[in-house]
C-alpha cells in the first residue's frame, strides 16, 4: 500500500520532512533491535547449543509430527463443525418455531462459553460420569462444539444473503424443500462463505494449541517437552511461534485471495438479497475475529 | 445448584480477577491499537513496516503460544512478571493487533475530503489523524471494538494456562474439589455471560451516543 491514504501525492517538502522522519525512525528502529539481541546475548541466549538442536532431524521430526498433530486435531473438529455448522443454520431457519428456538439457544450458548472452559469440562469434568475420552478426541469434540456454533452463524449469514428469488426459482420447478436446499441454495452460499470459512479455520488451527493444558502432544506441547529436554525452553517456544506464523500468514493470503475473487465476482453478477448486508458484516468481522 | 450457591465467593473472585484482566488488557489493547493503526496509515515507511511486522506475528501467533512464550520462555533473558501483569500484557498485545486493524479500516473508512480539508487549512500528518480523521474513525468502530472485548473476555480465560485465578481456573478447581462438574461450569458460563452482555449492552449505548451513520 502507498502513503496516499491519508494525503495527496508529497509535494518535495514534505517528501523531505518524510525522509527525516524515515531515517529518524529506522535508527529508532536499529536501536531497539540491538538492545533486544544484546540482551539476549548477555543470558545465553543466543548461544550455539541453545539453536544447534534445531538443526537435527530428529528435533525436527520430533517438531514437524507436532505440527501433524495439530493439523490433525484441527481437519478433524473443523470436518464435524461443518456438518455441526450446516446442520444448526438449516435448523434456524426450520419451520417450526421450537426446533428454531432451540438450534439458537444452542448456538448463542455454545458461542458464549468459554472455549478453555468448554476443554476443561470435556477432559476433566466427563470422567466424573465415567466417560472416559483421549485428550485427542476431548479437544476434538470441544473444538467442533465451539466452531460448529460459530459456523452456523456464518452460514445463516450466507444462505440469508442469497436473493430469494433463487429459492423461490426453485420451489417454481417443482423442487422440493430439501432440493432447494442442496441444489441451489447451500452450493451458492457455500462459494460465497469461503473466505469466512477459512478465516474461521485459522482461528481453529490457533485454538488447537489449547490442547497444551490437556497433555495433548501438539506443536506446543511438543516444544515445551523439547525446551525441558534440552534446556532451551525460550527458543523452542520462539521457533514454534514461528511456525505458527508462518503457516497462518499462508491460510491468511488464500483467504484474502478467495476473498477479492468473491468480490469480484460478486461485483459482476450484482446478486444482492435480505441479508447481504449481514454477509459483509460477517465477511468484515472475520477480518477482525479472534 | 447448591453447589455454586455454597461457593459463591469463589465465582465472585473468579469474576473480579476476569474481568480486571480484560478491562486493563482492553486498555492495553487500545493504546497498542490506535498507536499501531497511526503507524500502519503514516507516510513515513519504516512506521509501516513495524506496524505490519507487529499485527501479522501478534495476530498469528497463538494466544496460548504467546502466554507460554511471556511467562515461561522470557524469563530466560531476564524479563519477568507476574502472572497476571504477564496475562494483562500478552492479551493486551493480542487483542492489540485485532483493535490496530479494526481502527484502520475505521480510518479507512473515513471520506478522503476530510484529511484533504485538514491539509489544505496546513496541519500536518499527526495533526490531521489526531484532530479531525481518528476521532471520526474510533466513533465508526464502536460497535467492532465492543465485538473484539467480548472476545477478549472469553480469551481471558487463557491466563488459566499461567495459573492466574480468574474464572475459567477457578471453576476448574473447584469442579475437581467438589466433584460436581456440571452445575460448576454452568455456573462459570453464566458468570461469563454475565459479562458479556453486560459489556454488549455497554457499548450498544456508547455506539447509540457516538455513532457517525454514513
Amino acid at each position: 500500500m502507498t502513503a496516499a491514504i491519508l494525503a495527496d501525492p508529497l509535494g518535495p517538502r514534505a517528501r523531505r520532512r518524510v525522509v527525516g522522519w524515515s531515517i529518524v525512525a529506522g535508527a529508532l528502529l536499529i536501536v531497539v533491535v540491538v538492545v533486544a539481541v544484546r540482551r539476549f546475548a548477555d543470558h545465553g541466549a543466543l548461544d550455539r547449543k541453545r539453536w544447534e538442536p534445531f538443526t537435527r532431524w530428529s528435533v525436527v521430526r520430533f517438531l514437524l509430527l507436532g505440527l501433524v498433530n495439530t493439523a490433525k486435531a484441527a481437519a478433524a473438529a473443523m470436518v464435524i463443525a461443518l456438518a455441526m455448522g450446516t446442520a444448526l443454520a438449516l435448523l434456524r431457519m426450520s419451520r417450526t418455531a421450537v426446533v428454531r428456538w432451540l438450534a439458537a439457544a444452542w448456538v448463542e450458548f455454545f458461542r458464549g462459553f468459554p472455549l478453555l472452559l468448554l476443554i476443561f469440562f470435556v477432559f476433566f469434568a466427563l470422567p466424573k460420569y465415567d466417560v472416559h475420552l483421549s485428550p485427542y478426541r476431548s479437544l476434538v469434540i470441544a473444538l467442533a462444539l465451539y466452531n460448529g456454533a460459530m459456523l452456523g452463524e456464518i452460514f445463516r449469514a450466507g444462505i440469508l444473503s442469497l436473493d430469494r428469488g433463487q429459492s423461490e426459482a426453485g420451489f417454481a420447478v417443482g423442487l422440493t424443500y430439501w432440493q432447494v436446499m442442496a441444489s441451489v441454495v447451500i452450493p451458492q452460499a457455500a462459494r460465497r462463505m469461503l473466505p469466512a470459512i477459512v478465516s474461521q479455520l485459522i482461528t481453529l488451527l490457533k485454538d488447537t494449541s489449547l490442547g497444551f493444558v490437556i497433555t495433548y502432544e501438539e506443536l506446543l506441547r511438543r516444544g515445551r517437552i523439547l525446551g525441558e529436554f534440552e534446556g532451551n525452553l525460550l527458543q523452542s517456544t520462539m521457533v514454534v511461534a514461528a511456525i505458527y506464523i508462518a503457516v497462518n500468514l499462508t491460510l491468511s493470503r488464500i483467504a484474502r485471495r478467495l476473498e477479492v475473487r468473491q468480490r469480484r465476482r460478486l461485483g459482476a453478477s450484482a446478486i444482492t438479497g435480505a441479508g447481504a448486508e449481514d454477509l459483509t458484516a460477517v465477511v468484515t468481522e472475520a477480518d477482525v475475529r479472534v | 445448584m447448591r453447589v455454586v450457591l455454597d461457593n459463591l465467593d469463589v465465582f465472585v473472585g473468579g469474576m473480579r480477577t476476569t474481568v480486571s484482566l480484560t478491562v486493563l488488557g482492553f486498555a492495553v489493547a487500545f493504546v497498542i491499537g490506535t498507536v499501531v493503526a497511526a503507524c500502519r496509515v503514516s507516510p513515513v515507511p519504516p512506521l509501516r513496516w513495524v506496524g505490519g511486522f507487529y499485527v501479522e506475528t501478534w495476530r498469528n501467533t497463538p494466544l496460548t503460544v504467546l502466554m507460554v512464550l511471556f511467562f515461561f520462555g522470557l524469563t530466560k533473558v531476564g524479563i519477568r512478571y507476574g502472572a497476571f501483569t504477564t496475562a494483562v500484557i500478552v492479551l493486551g498485545g493480542y487483542t492489540g493487533a485485532f483493535v490496530a486493524e479494526t481502527i484502520r479500516s475505521g480510518i479507512l473508512a473515513v471520506p478522503r475530503g476530510q484529511a484533504e480539508a485538514a491539509r489544505s487549512l496546513g496541519l500536518t500528518f499527526p495533526q490531521t489523524l489526531a484532530h479531525v480523521v481518528l476521532p471520526q474513525a474510533l466513533r465508526t468502530v464502536v460497535a467492532p471494538l465492543g465485538s473484539l472485548f467480548i472476545a477478549l473476555t472469553k480469551n481471558s480465560s487463557i491466563a488459566a494456562v499461567i495459573s492466574v485465578g480468574e474464572l475459567a481456573f477457578r471453576a476448574d478447581r473447584l469442579s475437581d474439589s467438589t466433584a460436581r462438574p456440571v452445575p460448576v461450569f454452568l455456573g462459570a458460563a453464566i458468570a461469563y455471560l454475565a459479562i458479556t452482555v453486560t459489556a454488549g449492552v455497554a457499548f450498544g449505548i456508547v455506539e447509540r451516543r457516538v455513532a457517525i451513520r454514513r
